[in-house]
């Protein structure tokens, strides 16, 4: 059924322009119910403007968009509606009491009169704010802020929800909850989940499938672990730093009677990057031993996607430049 | 709002409009804050000073009014006797400025400092539903307060001077309120303007103050120096000092606070019977009297539209500023 299902989110080459300067240029991308999607990049790279042109919050300046099989700029209550959303920094009135400001919400909703206390309660539970539940807001931890913000979009029961930088500024155990709310939300509940972060490493466990974003534009998309071998040519990467000269290490490492390295790149004085086929250094590194070569460090970059982030961001600057 | 052909939902309506949700919640916040509580004491505060005031000089109230025959109970708001300097008209209108501000200057920019604008608007309601429904909330806490001091000033009058308010009086009090709420809502609109226009919570207040002291304290003094430059006193002309101060009117109109204080003149003293300039001629021989009521309502109309279409002119403004604007902070 899920295959046949068109998806909740659609986006086909949106371009936002303010002005001469490009926030969004040309970006595409699916999101389907069940499914996690991450938009990841660097502040300032177009994640926010993307999230506000989903909801209606903003115009796009070319490009398709549906919600729900809604177009956000025409229609944008019935896309809010059906959408719930976190802003990054979510705010909520401090002299009220989490409750009251959640009641708030399903009064802007409109959801049953009779059926919003209830659920109120249960979501209150669900994020774990059950006790502080008639505490003003203003007591509250960034973290509990956060939970009541995820309490807050799933309020309306939305068949899409969309997270801005949840993970940020927050503790690592407060991460920790939220990213297993924000897993349950997809494959739990069912929802369609699409959420930013700069944060890569944090988020990489829940997303189900990536889209990596600098300068307005989309520059690789699909699974973590796709994207990791895509970049690394199928191999993994390593990065040693050591004190020998480049035709001194490049015989040793080609020469040597393990496994032999697809390729080489100086990434820096003294730093070298190594695709191996396998993940396994262990014959380089006993080449290199032998040799009397000193290893000073010795990277894994094919391990997490934060890493691949930075190269996929530093290759961008590069062709940018 | 048009269907929009979807696979997956069809174009939702809202039972309830947005801004009544919003103006509920607002009004809510108002009562039980405590900038109520303050405006209500400060105002509450004059009312009880002013008519002690009015109370302590009852012999003058009874012998003002005895000339004229009627409006003694009105009196009780327009006088001003010994240890007050000053009458209730003239205090609230200096005061109900303030009134104003205080409920529009963080309309907007509390939202937004709250973080809280982002989260109202991704709701299933307009954008206009935020300030519309505040703007209501905000008229709404004003009028409550009003009313209140209104009849706190009316109540006291009764009980220590043992006047009752005829039919008439009952009329003028209550144009004189809608009248009042006319010129209060000039500033909402106004500080709401610059709660849109200017981020953080303290500038839209000190800017609207800055307004506030130009209109009730320079007004006067720039129409003066307007009237004399562009239409000068001069000795070879007996005319000239009238178009003077026909220019000096008509500038000094439009500032609100004047237009506000012109209003109330009429609507609380009957004897009042233009607002113009008189010459000693045009009144020489009158026979002294009042207007009734009605009469008094048709003299402040102009004032009256006057003020709710600069609120109007405000308010647009403050609206397309908030809807032109980037959610992102």
């Amino acid at each position: 059924m899920a295959a046949t299902e068109s998806p909740l989110i659609e986006v086909e080459g949106l371009v936002k322009r303010y002005g001469n300067r490009t926030a969004v240029d040309g970006v595409d991308l699916e999101v389907r119910r069940g499914e996690i999607f991450g938009l990841l990049g660097p502040n300032g790279a177009g994640k926010t403007t993307t999230i506000l042109t989903l909801l209606g919050l903003t115009e796009p300046t070319s490009g398709r968009v549906r919600v729900c099989g809604l177009d956000p700029a025409r229609d944008a209550v019935s896309v809010k509606r059906k959408a719930g959303y976190l802003p990054d920094t979510v705010g909520f009135y401090d002299n009220l009491t989490a409750r009251q400001n959640l009641r708030y919400t399903a009064l802007l909703n409109e959801l049953e009169r009779d059926a919003i206390e209830g659920r109120i309660e249960e979501l209150l539970e669900e994020v774990g704010l059950g006790n502080e539940a008639d505490l003003p807001v203003g007591k509250y931890s960034r973290g509990m802020r956060q939970r009541l913000g995820v309490a807050d979009a799933i309020l309306k029961d939305p068949d899409v929800v969309i997270l801005d930088e949840p993970t940020a500024s927050i503790d690592p155990a407060g991460v920790i909850e939220i990213l297993n709310l924000i897993s349950n939300l997809a494959h739990h509940d069912g929802r369609a989940v699409l959420l930013s972060s700069h944060l890569l490493n944090q988020v990489q466990e829940v997303c189900d499938r990536v889209g990596i974003f600098v300068n307005g534009r989309m520059v690789a998309q699909g699974t973590p672990e796709s994207l990791a071998s895509e970049l690394t040519e199928g191999g993994a990467v390593y990065e040693l730093w050591v004190d020998a000269p480049e035709d001194t290490l490049r015989e040793i490492v080609f020469a040597g009677d393990g496994e032999k390295p697809l390729s080489m790149t100086v990434s820096g004085p003294g730093r070298y990057r190594l695709v191996l086929r396998e993940r396994d250094i262990s014959g380089v590194m006993r080449s290199l031993i032998r040799n009397d070569v000193d290893v000073r460090q010795m990277r894994d970059l094919g391990s997490n996607l934060d890493q691949i982030y930075q190269r996929y961001f530093a290759e961008h600057e590069e062709s940018d430049q | 709002m048009t269907a929009t052909t979807a696979q997956d939902g069809a174009t939702w309506v809202r039972s309830r409009p947005g801004w009544t949700v919003v103006a509920r919640k607002e009004f809510a916040d108002h009562l039980l804050s405590a900038r109520f509580l303050a405006m209500i004491s400060i105002l509450g505060l004059v009312a009880v000073g002013t008519v002690y005031g009015a109370a302590q000089s009852l012999g003058d109230v009874a012998q003002d009014a005895s000339g004229a025959g009627i409006g003694l109970f009105l009196r009780l708001f327009t006088v001003n006797a010994d240890p007050v300097p000053f009458s209730f008209i003239t205090f609230l209108g200096f005061l109900a400025p303030i009134l104003g501000i205080a409920y529009g200057f963080d309309t907007i920019s509390g939202e937004v400092s709250q973080g809280t604008l982002p989260r109202l608007v991704a709701q299933p309601i307009h954008r206009d539903d935020v300030i519309n429904g505040k703007f209501v909330a905000g008229l709404g806490a004003i009028g409550v307060i009003m009313t209140t001091v209104t009849l706190l000033v009316a109540g006291l009058g009764i009980l220590m001077l043992g006047i009752v308010p005829t039919p008439n009086d009952f009329i003028r009090l209550v144009v004189w309120l809608i009248a009042t709420m006319a010129y209060v809502s000039i500033w909402l609109a106004l500080a709401t303007l610059m709660s849109v226009v200017f981020r953080g919570s303290a500038t839209p207040a000190v800017v609207c103050i800055g307004f506030w002291l130009l209109v009730t304290l320079f007004g006067g003094l720039l129409a003066q120096l307007g009237a004399d430059v562009l239409s000068p006193v001069s000795p070879g002309d007996p005319a000239s000092p009238l178009h003077n101060a026909q220019t000096e009117l008509t500038l000094s109109r439009l500032s609100p606070a004047v237009l506000y204080d012109d209003a109330s003149t009429a609507l609380l003293i009957p004897e009042v019977r233009t607002l113009g300039i008189i010459t000693y001629q045009q009144i020489d021989r009158a026979v002294s009297s009042s207007l009734t009521a009605g009469q008094s309502v048709l003299l402040v109309w102009p004032q009256i539209v006057g003020m709710m279409a600069l609120t109007v002119v405000l308010f647009a403004a403050a609206y397309i500023t908030f809807m032109r604007r980037e959610v992102r902070a």
